[in-house]
C-alpha cells in the first residue's frame, strides 16, 4: 500500500460531513452554471453555488457574513441576473452550447488556479479554531463598532460609492424616449 | 431553561451514552423541527378557514358551515380535494424549475419557524443573526416566483412573476428598514433577546407591558404595511388578483403544486404578523408570562390570531392598489419616512438627556411619521372613493354612453 | 452557537421533504389522463402566438438595482444598531451621515423619475 502524503483522518465530526454535504452543493451548482445549456439554469446553479457559500461562511461560524451572503448574493444579484437573461429572447430560449473557442484556455486557466490554490492552501500554517464562539452579538457588535470609528472614511466612502451607483443605473436602465 | 437542553437532558437520563452527543441533539433538534412544521400545517387549514370566516362576515355571508362545528373541517375536505387532482404538467413548461418552485415557495416560508420565540426558551433557535436571518428567507421566496414565472412558459404566469418580484424588492427595504428601529432600541438581532427586552417591571413583578409599540409606532405601522405587501394580500394582491385576473405566477400550476404556492402564501402572513408581535407587540410577554411560564405561548399565539385576523379585516375592507401606486408608494414615502425616521431615533437616543425624556422624543418622531403616512393612505383612499362613486352615480346612466363629467377628464 | 444552525439545517430538512412529499402524494393519488390539449399553455381558451417572451421593461432592472444598494446599506447599518449603544456621539453621526448620503441618492432617483411607474 503507497504511502499516504497525509495521514488518514479519523472518524469525521459532524460539523465535517455538513461541511462535505454543503461543498458538494455548492460545487455541483458552480458546474451547473458552467455546463447548462440553458442560461437560466445557469442562473439557478448559480443560486446553489451561493448558498453553498453561505453555508461554508456559517460552518466557519461567520453567521454575518453567512446572511448577508444570502440577502445580497440570492436576493439581489441573482435577481439582477434573471432579469438581465430575460431581456435579451435569445438568451431566455435559445439553447446556448456552453463551449466557445475560449473554452480551452478557460479550461487551462482553470486548472492553473486550482494548482496554485491547492498549493497555497498546503503551504499556509492555518491557525486552528480557537474558542467556539459564544455571543455571536460581540462579534457583529464589534464590526459595527469598527465601521464608525477605525474604518468611518472607508465608511463614508462606500456611501459615496453607493450614491455614484445609484447615479449610474438611472443612466444604464432608464427608459430612453 | 431552554427546551433543547430539557429534551437533551431527558435523553441522557433514558441512558444515552454521553460520546453520542451530537446524535442526541440531532434527534432533539429533529424532533423539535417536525413537530413545528406539522402544527405549522395544520395551523394553515386553520388559517384558511378563519380567513373563510372574517371575510363572508364583512361581506355579510355565512361562510363554510357544513363540515364539522361551524364548518371546520371544510378546509381538510378542501385538502383532500386538492391531493385527489390531477398532476398536470404542461408540456412547453420547463421541468426543472416547474417542480422545484413549490418546494422552494414552502421551504422558505417554514424556515422561519426556526427563529420565531413562542415562549421564555421556548425558540427553535436563537440565533445572533435572528433578524437578519428572517429577512435572507424572503430572498427564497423572490427565487421561488421567478422560477415558476419562468418555468411556466407562460406569457401571463412570467408576466406576474416579474411583477410580483418587483413588488418583493420594493417592499423588503422598507420592512428591513422598520424592523432595525427595534434593534437599534436593544443592541441585539437575536428574537429572544428582543423578546426579552420588552418587559416591564413594576417592583420585582414582570408586567410585560413594555411592548416597542409604545414607543415605535411609526416602525410598527411601516412594517405591517410593508408586510402586507410581501404576503402578497389585498390591499397588495394585485399580481394575483383572484377575482379578476387570472392567478398570477401560479396560472399554469394544478392540483398539490397549487397548494404548496398556497400554504405558502396563507402560512406566510401569519409569520409575518408573528414576527410583528415579537418585534413591537411584546412577544410571548404579558402580566404574569414571567411567574408562569405556560401563559408565554398563550399570550404569543393570542396576540399572532389578533394579527392574523386584522390583517383579515384589512383583506376584506381595503380595494386593491394600482401597480404604479403600490411602487411609488413604498419608495416614495416609506423608505424616506423609515430612513427619517431611523436618523431621528439615531440622533434623540444620543442625547444627553434622561431616558425617559428621550423615550418620549422617539415616541414624538414615530407619531409625526404615523399621522403622514396615515395622511397620504387616507388621501388615496378617499380619492378613490370619490372616482368610485362617480363612476356608479345614477347620472351616469347606464347606456346613454355619455361620460359622467366631461370636464372632469376621467 | 455552532450547534444552534443545526435546528435550522433539520427544519430545512423537514421544510423540503414536506412539500415533495406532498406533491408526490398527490402525483400518485390524482387521476392521469394527459392529452396534448389539457397540456397546452392556459390562455384561457386561446391559443398561444409566438413564444412565452414578453417585452421587458427597463423599469424592473432599475428596481432590481436600487434594490440591492439599498440591500448593501442595510447589511451595514445591522452591525451599528447592534453597537448603538457603546458608540460616541461622533461615530453615531458618522452613521447618520452614511444614511443622508444614501437618502440623497433616493431623491437624486426621485428627481429624474426613475421611481416613477408608468
Amino acid at each position: 500500500m503507497p504511502e499516504l502524503p497525509f495521514p488518514l483522518p479519523p472518524l469525521p465530526t459532524v460539523s465535517q460531513v455538513v461541511f462535505l454535504m454543503i461543498a458538494v452543493l455548492a460545487v455541483l451548482g458552480s458546474l451547473a452554471v458552467v455546463l447548462a445549456r440553458n442560461l437560466f439554469h445557469s442562473a439557478l446553479g448559480l443560486v446553489a453555488a451561493f448558498f453553498g457559500a453561505a453555508g461554508v461562511y456559517i460552518v466557519a461560524e461567520a453567521e454575518f457574513i453567512g446572511v448577508s451572503q444570502v440577502l445580497v448574493y440570492v436576493g439581489a444579484i441573482s435577481t439582477l441576473i434573471a432579469f438581465a437573461i430575460m431581456l435579451t429572447r435569445g438568451m431566455m430560449f435559445g439553447a446556448t452550447s456552453p463551449r466557445n473557442r475560449q473554452s480551452g484556455t478557460a479550461a487551462i486557466i482553470t486548472v492553473l488556479t486550482f494548482v496554485v490554490l491547492m498549493a497555497l492552501t498546503r503551504g499556509i500554517p492555518w491557525p486552528h479554531a480557537g474558542e467556539p464562539i459564544v455571543d455571536g452579538q460581540l462579534i457583529i457588535a464589534g464590526l459595527g463598532h469598527a465601521f464608525v470609528n477605525e474604518y468611518v472614511v472607508p465608511f463614508v466612502l462606500l456611501a459615496m460609492l453607493l450614491l455614484v451607483a445609484l447615479a449610474g443605473a438611472i443612466v444604464v436602465a432608464r427608459d430612453r424616449k | 431553561m431552554n427546551w433543547s437542553d430539557a429534551v437533551i437532558q431527558f435523553q441522557y437520563d433514558l441512558g444515552a451514552p454521553q460520546e453520542l452527543s451530537w446524535l442526541v441533539e440531532g434527534i432533539t433538534y429533529f424532533v423539535g423541527a417536525l413537530i413545528l412544521a406539522t402544527a405549522s400545517l395544520t395551523l394553515a387549514l386553520l388559517l384558511i378557514w378563519i380567513t373563510r370566516k372574517v371575510i363572508s362576515r364583512i361581506q355579510d355571508r355565512i361562510g363554510p358551515n357544513r363540515l364539522g362545528p361551524y364548518g371546520l373541517f371544510q378546509t381538510v375536505a378542501d385538502a383532500m380535494k386538492l391531493l385527489s387532482k390531477e398532476d398536470i404538467k404542461p408540456t412547453s413548461s420547463d421541468t426543472v424549475s416547474y417542480a422545484i418552485a413549490p418546494v422552494l415557495a414552502v421551504l422558505g416560508v417554514l424556515m422561519s419557524l426556526a427563529v420565531i420565540p413562542f415562549g421564555a426558551g421556548l425558540i427553535g433557535a436563537d440565533l445572533s443573526v435572528g433578524v437578519l436571518y428572517l429577512v435572507a428567507l424572503g430572498s427564497i421566496g423572490i427565487m421561488a416566483a421567478l422560477m415558476a414565472g419562468w418555468g411556466s412558459n407562460n406569457k401571463y404566469a412570467l408576466l406576474a412573476g416579474f411583477r410580483v418580484v418587483a413588488q418583493l424588492l420594493s417592499y423588503e427595504i422598507p420592512m428591513v428598514l422598520a424592523m432595525l428601529a427595534p434593534v437599534l432600541l436593544v443592541g441585539t438581532m437575536s428574537m429572544q433577546g428582543l423578546a426579552n427586552a420588552q418587559s416591564l417591571y413594576l417592583g420585582p413583578i414582570n408586567l410585560g407591558l413594555g411592548w416597542f409599540i409604545f414607543v415605535l409606532p411609526g416602525a410598527f405601522l411601516i412594517y405591517m404595511i410593508a408586510a402586507l405587501a410581501e404576503s402578497e394580500q389585498t390591499p397588495f394582491d394585485l399580481l394575483e388578483a383572484e377575482s379578476e385576473l387570472i392567478a398570477g405566477f401560479h396560472i399554469e400550476y394544478s392540483g398539490m403544486k397549487f397548494a404548496m404556492f398556497f400554504l405558502a402564501q396563507f402560512l406566510n402572513s401569519f409569520f409575518l404578523g408573528a414576527i410583528a408581535v415579537s418585534l413591537f407587540l411584546g412577544g410571548w410577554q404579558g402580566p404574569f408570562a414571567g411567574q408562569v411560564p405556560l401563559l408565554g405561548p398563550i399570550y404569543f399565539l393570542a396576540k399572532t390570531f389578533f394579527v392574523y385576523v386584522v390583517i383579515q379585516w384589512i383583506k376584506g375592507t381595503f380595494p386593491r392598489v394600482r401597480v404604479d401606486q403600490m411602487m411609488q408608494f413604498a419608495w416614495k414615502v416609506l423608505v424616506p419616512s423609515v430612513l427619517t425616521l431611523l436618523l431621528a431615533q439615531m440622533i434623540i437616543m444620543k442625547l444627553p438627556l434622561p431616558m425617559w425624556l428621550n423615550a418620549i422624543f422617539v415616541l414624538v418622531a414615530n407619531i409625526v411619521v404615523v399621522v403622514v403616512v396615515l395622511n397620504v393612505l387616507g388621501n388615496y383612499f378617499k380619492r378613490e372613493q370619490v372616482r368610485s362613486k362617480r363612476a356608479f352615480e345614477p347620472t351616469s346612466l347606464i347606456g346613454t354612453m355619455q361620460p359622467v363629467h366631461p370636464s372632469s377628464g376621467d | 452557537m455552532l450547534s444552534q444552525w443545526g435546528f435550522v439545517l433539520m427544519l430545512s430538512a423537514i421544510a423540503v421533504i414536506i412539500p415533495v412529499a406532498a406533491i408526490t402524494l398527490g402525483h400518485f393519488l390524482g387521476p392521469r389522463r394527459p392529452d396534448p390539449i389539457k397540456n397546452q399553455t392556459y390562455e384561457s381558451g386561446v391559443e398561444t402566438v409566438g413564444d412565452t417572451w414578453v417585452q421587458f421593461r427597463a423599469q424592473y432592472y432599475l428596481i432590481g438595482l436600487i434594490f440591492l444598494i439599498f440591500d448593501v446599506e442595510v447589511i451595514f447599518l445591522f452591525p451599528i444598531a447592534i453597537a448603538y449603544q457603546g458608540l460616541s456621539f461622533f461615530s453615531v453621526m458618522a452613521a447618520v451621515t452614511f444614511v443622508l448620503i444614501l437618502m440623497l441618492g433616493l431623491f437624486l432617483e426621485w428627481r429624474k423619475g426613475a421611481l416613477d411607474w408608468n
